[in-house]
């Protein structure tokens, strides 16, 4: 849909929505929506990262198609959504990325990866590659500097890209940057979204993947951010042990490192398989099918992630080792290179579009009604 | 698509709130149940799909409810906008029933969230459903077909077997062809007949052509008519509906609540001829909401238009449509296709009328005009800070209030004032017993719910019998 068509749409829809107001008790978009009389680009870029894409509102509407208003928010506000990722990405000029960034290519970018890594590992030391080490010992495989600089420098860059796209994001709502950290705003924003509560549907759940209420995204979503928060507290924890302690991977199966990797890892597998699982099911109705293969191919990166990790971990005494560590790398580098460009960074706009939310919330109503 | 060949214990026709919970009460005690809806799925529910709250009688605060409303107040208010158009033990058996209906609504997927932005007046007397009237209606059809209730969408009743107050069976035109449906009891719940120009015009000539409908196409009132011409008792005002003031621009079918708008209080009215017809400074919301349909209906092509200026923007429910704006009111008035000459003169002339007061948007203030016809008894302010905003209003018709004559179990009553053997009545078809006439907020989805498991109970009894 070209850009002008799209927003034009976006706003009629918000002036029907204001207009009616009935969906407010479900989620976060309308009361937002009613603090406002007329929609610009920058509000309706907003709100649309503030939708969850339930589908609530699409199944209460007495406006969706086919009415010939043809209300149909959690699909216009994907397109919304997909616009402002491209609009915010750093450096701008990657921002096709986002169309591209597929199953097919985050899989490719992956299996690419754990190929060139493992033709490395084998051209430094071809023996060392196929042997077992005595317990799982990967620095013999690659260096820890090498992997160090290597991940560090691409966790630097895709923070950095984050960061940018953050900012441009918040910029455009028209906040001061101070605004996004002030402290209640921030909390409830930040509780917001480790909650969830906007996939609640005020309470029973919300119709995904059909039109019955139910809680099953939730908390295939929970599964899947904790269980990526976990590995990413084992990527601490393992950081602290070995610059502060002095302690050396590989770790123990009970240390504190391999344990909440491997939670995290399990949730991991459940989380995106279930996602995954939903999606396919979803009503075509509210779909927006351009979207499908970024969120799937974000998704089945966050799988194979989990599962070549676990992988390794199980076999790392063997003479596999060397190869599962190639594979485990590439497809953990494929998934670090697309996070900022691919939907990873929902979770960075439906953040700070929480914050903002709270922060109006926090002040006093302007005078857009009265009855 | 259910067996329409069969015979069930209940016909239900109708697929709107009070048929919901007729069906799905016979249900639950054990009949079969048919149910048939004359729209297509996506446009189910009748008008209920518009809806979005519940008058609730109340003694003490609830989760969704502020403060209390007993019984009195609730019958007084009803006695004020029907003008004693109503039936008084029908009524408070309402009023009172209403008290117990939200626990089985919510037994049944129904959702209550505090009242919505905009409508704070509401907030003691009327639980609002989370997500409006859809979502009320797609809750209970879930709920309808995991009991098992048989659901006929595009079905639509025709014809009934009718003698001597007995239903036999009904003819229900679906896909093309002809069925003929028999049960043992019957339960109306079709709604009126908003949705019939054809009808409409029998009580309004040719002005009906020109309203505006907010409910779907499908509230043809064919049951109402065919119950009425086969003996039942007629009740309610048959030439009047409840009309709404409603943007021009609106389509012509089921632009439901959106449509609305309400300025009016705001600046002035005036017709095609650009002259202002009524005090528009009157009264508050709900009764400025129930009369202004009717007073557009009443001017020539009936067309109105709706002019502010900037001071009252912010000051009222956004409408749907963005309004007609212009630097002047001469501009303003060439943007609507009114005589400039004729708005400017009008303008001025309500200008030159408006006394000095204190704008109060929330009291009947002491702003008004001296000296003008008609008047502008309040919230009367000169309309000179450009740039100035026109909505072109409609007639919206929402509801009529022909129906059926019903006792207090629901049953249909025959024309000599006999209850029917086997045929029951719930929500718009037989609202007219208890209003008459005028508008109160959610008490027509206050009737539907009581008199819908009224009547869906005494049809599975009877059908037992």
């Amino acid at each position: 849909m070209p850009g002008s068509d799209l927003f034009a749409k976006a706003e009629f829809n918000m002036q029907v929505c204001n207009a009616c107001r009935y969906c407010e008790g479900f989620c976060a978009v309308f009361p937002a929506m009613e603090r406002r009389l007329t929609f610009a680009k920058a509000d309706l870029r907003y709100l649309a990262n503030l939708c969850h894409g339930c589908g609530a509102c699409y199944y209460a509407c007495q406006y969706a198609p086919p009415h010939e208003f043809d209300v149909n928010i959690p699909r216009n506000f994907a397109q919304v959504r997909a616009e402002t990722y491209r609009r915010y990405a750093w450096p701008s000029f990657l921002a096709s990325l986002f169309e591209r960034n597929g199953v097919v290519v985050s899989l490719a970018t992956a299996a690419a990866l754990a190929v060139f890594l493992l033709a490395t590992f084998y051209d430094q030391a071809p023996a060392v590659v196929f042997a077992a080490h005595r317990g799982g010992d990967f620095y013999k495989v690659i260096p820890h500097g090498v992997m160090v600089w290597t991940f560090g420098l691409v966790g630097l860059y895709v923070l950095l890209a984050l960061t940018i796209g953050f900012v441009r994001f918040w910029r455009e709502t028209g906040e001061p940057i101070h605004e996004f950290v002030e402290p209640a705003a921030l909390g409830h924003g930040i509780l917001d979204a480790l909650h969830l509560k906007n996939l609640r549907g005020g309470g029973d759940g919300c119709p995904y993947p059909d039109e019955r209420p139910s809680h099953k995204r939730r908390v295939f979503h929970h599964f899947t951010f904790y269980g990526f928060l976990l590995c990413f507290a084992a990527t601490c924890v393992g950081t602290i042990y070995h610059y502060v302690f002095g302690w050396m991977a590989p770790y123990a199966l009970w240390s504190v490192p391999v344990v909440l990797g491997t939670v995290g890892g399990i949730g991991l597998l459940v989380g995106p398989l279930g996602l995954l699982w939903l999606k396919g099911k979803r009503d075509p109705d509210t779909d927006e099918p351009a979207q499908f293969g970024m969120d799937a191919g974000f998704l089945w990166l966050l799988f194979l992630t989990s599962l070549t990790g676990l992988a390794l971990l199980a076999l790392r005494e063997t003479a596999a080792m060397g190869t599962l560590l190639a594979v485990h790398l590439g497809v953990v580098l494929g998934l670090f290179l697309t996070l900022p460009y691919g939907k990873f960074v929902h979770a960075v706009y439906r953040v700070a579009a929480l914050v903002r939310a709270a922060l109006e919330r926090s002040r006093p109503m302007p005078e857009v009604t009265f009855e | 698509m259910p067996d329409l060949a069969r015979a069930y214990d209940v016909l239900v026709l109708g697929g709107g709130n009070a048929a919901l919970c007729a069906a799905i009460t016979a249900r639950k005690l054990g009949a079969s149940v048919l149910l048939v809806e004359s729209a297509p799925k996506a446009f189910r529910g009748g008008n209920s799909r518009h809806t979005r709250n519940l008058r609730c009688m109340h003694d003490r605060p609830t989760d969704v409810l502020t403060e209390a409303y007993p019984e009195d107040e609730y019958w007084e208010d009803l006695l004020k906008v029907t003008g004693g158009q109503t039936d008084e033990r029908l009524a408070r058996y309402t009023i009172r029933t209403s008290a117990t209906c939200t626990p089985w609504m919510v037994e049944h997927g129904v959702r209550f969230q505090p009242s919505l932005g905009g409508t704070l007046h509401l907030s003691r007397t009327n639980a609002f459903f989370l997500g409006g009237g859809k979502a009320l209606v797609n809750a209970y059809y879930r709920s309808a077909e995991a009991l098992g209730v048989a659901i006929a969408y595009d079905a639509e009743a025709q014809d009934l077997d009718l003698r001597d107050g007995r239903f036999h069976s009904a003819t229900v035109a679906n896909g093309g062809t002809s069925h003929k449906v028999s049960a043992k009891a019957l339960v109306a719940a079709s709604g009126g007949f908003e949705s019939n120009i054809p009808w409409l015009k029998d009580a309004w000539g040719p002005a009906a052509e020109n309203f505006l409908i907010r409910g779907t196409p499908y509230n043809l009132g064919r049951v109402l008519r065919v119950l009425i011409d086969k003996g039942a008792k007629a009740v309610g005002d048959p030439k009047q509906c409840h009309a709404v003031a409603i943007d021009a621009r609106a389509p012509k079918f089921d632009g439901g609540i959106c449509t609305r708008v309400d300025c009016v209080s705001l600046g002035i009215v005036v017709n095609k001829h650009a002259r202002r017809f009524y005090d528009e400074g009157e009264d508050f919301w709900p009764k400025r909401y129930a009369i202004w349909g009717r007073l557009v209906a009443g001017q020539p092509d009936q067309i109105a238009y709706s002019i502010i200026d900037s001071k009252a923007v912010g000051k009222f429910m956004p409408p749907v449509f963005p309004p007609v704006k212009a630097g002047s009111i001469g501009e303003l008035a060439r943007a609507l296709e009114l005589d400039p000459a004729a708005l400017e003169d009008t303008v001025k002339r309500f200008n030159a009328a408006v006394r000095p007061g204190t704008f109060n948007h929330a009291a009947l203030d002491d702003c008004g005009t001296e000296g003008i016809e008609p008047p502008k008894t309040h919230w009367a302010r000169p309309i000179d800070t450009p740039p100035y905003f026109g909505y072109p209003l409609r007639p919206g018709i929402t509801f009529t209030y022909l129906g059926v004559g019903v006792n207090e179990r629901a049953r249909m009553l025959m024309a000599d004032g006999q209850p029917s053997a086997n045929i029951f009545a719930a929500g718009e078809i037989m609202a007219g017993n208890i209003l008459g006439k005028g508008y109160l907020a959610g008490f027509g989805m206050t009737i539907g719910t009581v008199f819908g498991r009224i009547a869906g109970e005494e049809a599975a009894r009877n059908a037992r019998q």
